[in-house]
């Protein structure tokens, strides 16, 4: 058994998408119609195009539950899911620049250090690095 | 302040009695990060940061979930892989990355990877290929 795609939910696919790839930097790997306006949608890492990638899903939208439970987290500023980076502060910089929002400058805590910002799709994302 | 910030306010409070161990196993696993190309064992290691060899092996255990061995192995690796991408040889990586023996090397590196790495190689300079071709 593998871990081969993990998931997102998110408002807007193509809002997302741009998100994803123009400002995180993520990549398209997939991008298949599945008719009514959504698509199989999934984005990977620029240094490991064949490793887990990530299905940018239009839940909230189609699934009550999944919108409750997305808000919840998003109110409470948990973060959905978390990306490694090697450098925090160097990635909290280059975000800041581009006018992304965050809800944690970078913390360190015990042997990591993380910041949360807003994936703008309903999203709390963190970034993390293993010190 | 969020609800999430706050715990993780909490949290940190925690691991700040904890601040000798995690200079511990954070100035190893720099230190491995540094020298991963060097020979290697738990009694240098242990002598880097002045700790007994089975304390840190616990420590670094607990806090990375991988022993320095294994973490050293995985470092590795993954240099390694950057290497072959950029065209080095087999066996010119496997010296380069700190290993000892091609064949121990090329065994390890299928366990691990699921391939040879001149299959690796292989394989990422192709797709490196149709990629500006594309």
């Amino acid at each position: 058994m593998r871990i081969r795609i993990v998931s997102v939910p998110v408002h807007d696919q193509e809002k997302a998408l741009k998100f994803y790839t123009e400002t995180l930097g993520f990549i398209k790997k997939l991008d298949i119609p599945l008719g009514g306006g959504n698509r199989w949608l999934t984005v990977v890492a620029a240094e490991e195009q064949d490793g887990p990638e990530l299905l940018l899903e239009p839940s909230p939208n189609h699934f009550e539950p999944a919108k409750t439970y997305q808000k919840a987290l998003f109110e409470a500023g948990i973060p959905y899911t978390q990306f490694n980076v090697e450098n925090v502060d160097q990635e909290y910089e280059r975000l800041i620049d581009l006018k992304v929002e965050f809800s944690m400058k970078p913390t360190e805590i015990g042997t990591a250090k993380l910041a949360v910002f807003n994936d703008t799709c309903g999203n709390n994302i963190q970034i993390v690095q293993i010190l | 302040m969020t609800q999430y910030r706050t715990e993780i306010l909490r949290i940190k409070r925690i691991h700040r009695s904890n601040q000798s161990q995690i200079a511990i196993v954070t100035e190893t696993r720099d230190y491995l990060d540094r020298h991963f190309e060097n020979h290697m064992n738990l009694d240098l290691l242990s002598k880097v940061r002045g700790t007994s060899k089975y304390h840190l092996l616990r420590l670094f255990k607990r806090y990375y979930g991988l022993t320095p061995w294994q973490y050293l192995i995985s470092r590795r690796l993954s240099k390694a892989k950057e290497y072959l991408v950029n065209g080095r040889t087999a066996t010119e990586t496997c010296f380069a990355v700190g290993f000892e023996s091609p064949a121990s090397f090329n065994t390890l590196f299928k366990k691990r990877i699921g391939k040879t790495p001149g299959l690796y190689q292989k394989e990422q300079l192709s797709k490196r290929q149709s990629g500006l071709e594309s």
